[in-house]
């Protein structure tokens, strides 16, 4: 599928076709609409509006594999793309290792920040299994956090990186 | 007493809510859709002091999808304080929900209500105004002179103890056993100054009315203060308290900026159009339009003895207190009430305080309030007198903080917005805190091999000593109810607002404690007024203490019922039951689990619910301890400080929940760190701020982050649950003064302003040289 695919559906709203979460969907996005509101507005509520303004990195989405921000992103670049939102890694009955250390390691305090960070995080273990302190703060860089000092965050990283590298084997 | 034989209490128990809040579970007041939804913009004021002339908004009006406008005209004038505290509160009445008069960049002028976020915006910038533009004040001190513009010159604000020189609230006292300085060996004096720092919750203020099938308004909001929500909206718009709802869903951080009530205005909105409105504030807006901490000067004189005896002490604050008064009066009280009686003075005290009105942003509660602008002045002065006298900086620490069983006269002088509480400290492990400390940031190996340094780089540390308080003693209330289930499980109803402290969680773990169960057996419902017993709600360090005992209490209440059902099932006396592993265990090992108690209660046998209440309110605020250390690094070319490591030992009594009690540390020293290196809002010549957003107002991120290590040192606090104090604010206190002595240790300079910029470091150096 490519851009020019896009038919206007009803006056300033485009249809487009992605994969959210491994479903295909066809999604009616409005005219210069982001992709943080196209989400929110089709339900995926787990992606955050901090700032809408790319500092803070609460909305944070995998677009192909690579996290964007979903404030700064036109929601028509995902058409035919693959998108993972915090609700496609895993549920409350059936968690991500990352959600799991996350919770386990008390990471998790308003939980604002958290899919986003957990998405970054996912970003960063996806392509390194045994990621060092700095290479895992520098990967949540651009997720802002206030409550938690991000302490328990890096050890949560830590330990998921393990619990996926056990799972691996 | 100490929580060894305690089973959950004292226990990582995983936080009730944070899979769900980890899997993006719709939590937020934002996470639920309403069919029909109106999105509310508001007009802020382009001025910092003027006169709306004229307004018309007949356009505006008129663009489509528009529902409602509003400006002053449309509303009732009702003075009140947008201060979240206790009625009646110590704030001035001095904001209007709308007003004729506009008194910062920022101030509300209008507010629409449009089908569509694009159309309120469009209807926004339609609404003509035509100002009369007043001369306006900045700062606190142009502000207090005679002759200066007056902010609150309308007549109908109240408690406003001086409109013609903008002051919105002072407070002296003086303890006088002598004459002053005289036993001085040597005198300091000096001035500290804190900046406009904003509490930068990730998630922004957010709210939104709707009705109820009965009519009644619903207010879906991110508040800290669910009760204050319901008490002053139903004040500014003139409604009965009953016609209210307040629900707290989980809330994106508070910090104190959500112990605002703003929700006056949204539900002006939504009872204008009879639709459900919401309103969200932009990272710009919250920046602008919300709350920030109370800059503040804060002068201190201070006399010691060559033996280390202090001798007298004074502390003067002038707070800027923005355009209104919120928390103006307890804010600056704090500041002094928190941190003076910290260290013993021998002979003297005094402490003069001013909250001055500016054209300048709104501050209000923010955690620390006002101890950390206190302490900033307080702890910097200590390393003064002691490197005066040559002790050891934490030696003289030592040697003056308040022990067990002390008192100080500020306690009784000072509470917040009137006289304050005798108490004694009633447990610390400050001196343990203070050696953890030293061990782990190495004090001694570390204070020789800075003594002599060369080249461009030097190391300094730092110390830093602490405390803070647990809720507003013979103020806040709070109470919980409890009532049980066919399974053994109970509702654990309380209007204690989690504000993603995990308050909940800690809640739930007090309960259970005193059940014999495990916490997974209760089910918590936080902050619905209509559903949740009152809780004057999360701010003051007052949860775990206050809430915890009501939440304590209602759990022996109905640890009673139980037992007297179990004594009749297993024909025992009541005496000889307790419960424990979710049965009612008798001494000679018979036992009945609490599902039958809780059936035979419900089905069979003199049927009635096992539910309780109780309310607790306190006579004292056990104040937490703790003692920071920092290690630093300072490039004297460049002026840029590096901190190293920073180590935080603190006392909160049991902490309920260390895990989440770190937590709250870390997260409370990371901001205090922010406010030390980075944070400060600036400002245009006529008061708009510049630097609005996250890109320029820098907070610190993962990697910006040094080494933070919290240790929980624990004691038992008698008054508290289970020997609980307080610990989710004291941390934020630390880093300024702690960084500031590290830098004096590395380099002989001082620096009195924060933040510590570059700029300023090497400015301060300069004066060394």
């Amino acid at each position: 599928m490519k851009k020019n695919d896009m038919i206007e559906t009803v006056k300033g709203f485009f249809n487009i076709e992605l994969r959210v979460n491994g479903e295909k969907k066809e999604l009616a996005v409005k005219n210069g609409e982001f992709l943080l509101d196209a989400l929110r507005r089709h339900g995926w509520k787990g992606t955050k509006k901090g700032c809408d303004t790319g500092d803070c990195g609460s909305c944070t989405v995998l677009l192909n594999g690579k996290p964007v921000l979903g404030c700064l992103v036109p929601a028509v670049t995902a058409h035919g793309g693959e998108l993972t939102t915090i609700e496609g890694l895993g549920s409350v009955r059936d968690p991500h290792p990352l959600q799991e250390a996350f919770v386990e390691a008390g990471a998790v305090q308003c939980g604002f920040c958290i899919p986003g960070m957990i998405l970054s995080s996912k970003h960063l273990l996806d392509s390194n299994k045994n990621p060092t302190e700095a290479e895992i703060r520098k990967a949540l860089d651009g997720n802002l956090c206030r409550c938690t000092g991000y302490v328990k965050q890096v050890e949560a990283v830590k330990d998921a990186a393990k619990r996926l590298r056990t799972k691996g084997k | 007493m100490d929580a060894k034989n305690l089973k959950v209490v004292n226990q990582p128990v995983i936080k009730m809510d944070a899979m769900g809040l980890a899997c993006g579970e719709p939590a937020f007041t934002d996470d639920m859709d309403f069919k029909g939804l109106l999105y509310a913009k508001l007009l802020w004021s382009p001025h910092a002091h003027a006169r709306i002339k004229k307004i018309d908004t007949s356009a505006a009006l008129k663009v489509p999808g528009v529902k409602a406008v509003l400006t002053y005209k449309d509303l009732p004038r009702v003075p009140h304080t947008t201060a979240g505290q206790g009625y009646p509160e110590p704030s001035p009445y001095d904001t209007y929900t709308l007003d004729n008069k506009v008194r910062y960049v920022g101030d509300r002028v209008a507010a629409v209500a449009a089908e569509t976020m694009e159309a309120a915006q469009e209807a926004v910038s339609k609404i003509k105004v035509d100002y009369e533009i007043l001369p306006a004040v900045l700062d606190t001190a142009s502000a207090m002179k005679d002759g200066a513009p007056v902010i609150h010159d309308e007549a109908d604000s109240k408690n406003i103890p001086d409109a013609k020189h903008n002051i919105a609230a002072k407070f002296d006292f003086e303890v006088k056993n002598g004459e002053w300085f005289k036993e001085a060996d040597h005198v300091f004096e000096h001035s500290w100054s804190i900046p406009y720092l904003q509490h930068c919750a990730i998630e922004p203020h957010i709210s939104i009315a709707y009705f109820d099938n009965f009519g009644r308004l619903v207010l879906r909001t991110s508040t800290q203060v669910p009760f204050h929500v319901r008490r002053i909206v139903a004040q500014a718009l003139k409604l009965p308290v009953k016609n209210i709802r307040v629900i707290k869903p989980r809330i994106g951080g508070g910090f104190g900026s959500k112990q605002e009530v703003l929700e006056d205005i949204v539900a002006a909105l939504a009872l204008k159009t009879g639709k459900p409105v919401k309103l969200e504030y932009t990272r710009k807006e919250t920046f602008i339009s919300s709350r920030t901490r109370h800059p503040a000067i804060c002068r201190m004189k201070a006399g010691v003895k060559n033996d280390g005896t202090i001798t007298d002490a004074e502390m003067e604050i002038t707070l800027n207190t923005g355009a209104y008064g919120s928390h103006a009066l307890t804010v600056m009280m704090c500041a002094g009430s928190h941190t003076i009686p910290m260290y013993r003075v021998k002979n003297n005290i005094k402490f003069i305080g001013r909250s001055v009105y500016t054209n300048m942003p709104v501050a209000g509660a923010y955690r620390g309030y006002g101890a950390t602008q206190g302490f900033f002045a307080w702890e910097c002065l200590m390393d003064m007198m002691a490197a005066k006298i040559g002790m050891d900086p934490v030696e003289f620490r030592k040697m003056n903080y308040i022990k067990l069983g002390e008192g100080s006269p500020v306690f009784k002088a000072m509470g917040e917005g009137r006289e304050g509480v005798e108490q004694v400290i009633t447990s610390t492990g400050l001196f343990e805190a203070i050696e953890k400390g030293l061990a782990e940031i190495k004090w001694n190996e570390k204070k020789d091999k800075y003594r002599h340094q060369e080249g461009p780089i030097r190391r300094g540390i730092g110390a830093a000593c602490m405390m803070q308080g647990s809720g507003i003693p013979e103020v806040d209330m709070a109470s919980a109810t409890m009532k049980m289930n066919e399974d053994g499980s109970f509702n654990l109803l309380v209007g204690a607002a989690d504000l993603g402290t995990g308050s909940d969680t800690v809640l739930a773990q007090i309960a259970a404690e005193v059940l014999g169960i495990k916490t997974d057996d209760i089910i918590v419902t936080s902050s619905d007024t209509d559903i949740t017993p009152f809780d004057v709600g999360a701010y003051a360090s007052s949860t775990t203490f206050i809430s915890g005992n009501a939440v304590k209490k209602t759990a022996e209440k109905v640890r009673e019922m139980i037992l007297e059902v179990g004594a009749k099932i297993l024909d025992q006396k009541k005496e000889q039951l307790h419960l424990e592993g979710g049965k009612v265990v008798a001494r000679d090992g018979s036992s009945c689990s609490l599902s039958e108690v809780a059936n035979t209660s419900l089905y069979y046998y003199n049927q009635h619910q096992i539910v309780a209440s109780a309310s607790h309110f306190a006579h004292t605020s056990p104040p937490p301890f703790q003692a920071n250390f920092a290690d630093i690094e300072v490039d004297t070319e460049t002026g840029v400080v590096k901190i190293l490591d920073y180590v935080s030992c603190v006392d909160c009594g049991t902490a309920i929940n260390p895990v989440l009690a770190q937590g709250q540390n870390d997260g409370a020293v990371l901001n205090g760190i922010s406010h030390t290196l980075s944070e400060e809002m600036e400002f245009s010549s006529n008061g708009t701020p510049l630097n609005a957003s996250f890109r320029r107002y820098k907070i610190f991120s993962a990697a910006d982050t040094p080494p933070i290590r919290t240790f929980i040192m624990p004691t038992w606090e008698p008054n508290g649950p289970y020997g609980a104090k307080s610990v989710s604010e004291i941390g934020i206190n630390g880093p300024l003064p702690a960084v500031a002595n590290a830098i004096y240790n590395a380099t002989g300079a001082w620096l009195f302003d924060a933040p510590f910029t570059p700029d300023k470091v090497l400015a301060a150096l300069k004066k060394v040289k």
